[in-house]
């Protein structure tokens, strides 16, 4: 069911260490990466629980608004912010090796596919914005 | 080649990539930044959830919330794998992940449905 392969040999194997990352920079650029998602599923969680507070009364909302305003929430989401804008800038940079887009024979530049992600992003945040405190 | 479900979680993996990136910097940014620290005034409640509370809304919000936490699964998944070394719990650590997503999910369906 995994798609894994199984046929390393173990009893020759020497295990590698946890940390085996920590020693180069392009590696715990690498990790850090990965952990990125560990904040998109906070912040899922913390949206989630808002809109829980709003569509249960005003007293819950008021209550949340509280806790948002509270060190540990500020905290929380100035670190989950910077993993987040890291997963988007890195994201968006690395759409063109997956996705390839041809108009009949020419194929669409990477610049001008990260470019376009760039543009959507900034509209979709100024739409946000602009729902939410227009 | 062996047939794998792995293209099916990928999927998902790949669209919270996209609706994360897209819609949680500004969401962070609101609700947790500018509002509470007061750099904006913040929208009346009755605004807010007569908004929140239109169907295409609740439909926005769940995909936002649903495919980033199954976006979270996959990669955190294989974080665990590549960063701590740990393929040999691999059935564990499969269904931790994909559980979770699934539970917040279902979670949220409950919310957006019924409340």
């Amino acid at each position: 069911m995994n798609g894994f392969s199984r046929r390393t040999t173990s009893a020759y194997q020497t295990r590698t260490p946890i940390f085996w990352w920590i020693r180069k920079w392009t590696s715990v650029r690498f990790i850090l990466r990965e952990l990125t998602s560990v904040f998109v599923a906070i912040y899922a969680f913390m949206l989630l629980f808002f809109v829980r507070a709003l569509y249960v009364g005003p007293e819950q909302y008021a209550d949340f608004i509280v806790w948002l305003k509270s060190l540990f929430s500020i905290a929380l989401s100035i670190i989950s912010f910077l993993f987040v804008l890291f997963h988007a800038i890195t994201w968006f940079n690395l759409a063109p090796k997956a996705l390839i887009i041809r108009v009949g024979k020419w194929k669409v530049p990477d610049l001008m596919i990260v470019a376009s992600n760039f543009l959507g992003w900034a509209l979709v945040s100024s739409v946000v914005v602009w729902i939410i405190l227009g | 080649m062996k047939r794998t479900i792995e293209p099916f979680w990928w999927s998902f993996f790949g669209a919270g990539g996209v609706v994360s990136a897209l819609f949680l910097p500004v969401i962070i940014l609101l609700m947790g930044l500018a509002i509470p620290l007061g750099w904006v005034s913040a929208p009346a409640y009755e605004t807010l959830v007569e908004l929140f509370r239109r169907p295409y809304s609740r439909l926005l919000l769940f995909g936002i919330i649903s495919l980033s936490l199954f976006h979270w699964a996959h990669r955190f998944r294989f974080t665990l794998y590549d960063g701590l070394q740990l393929k040999h719990l691999n059935v564990l650590i499969a269904v931790m992940c994909y559980g979770t997503a699934a539970f917040g999910s279902l979670y949220a369906l409950y919310v957006f449905i019924a409340m």
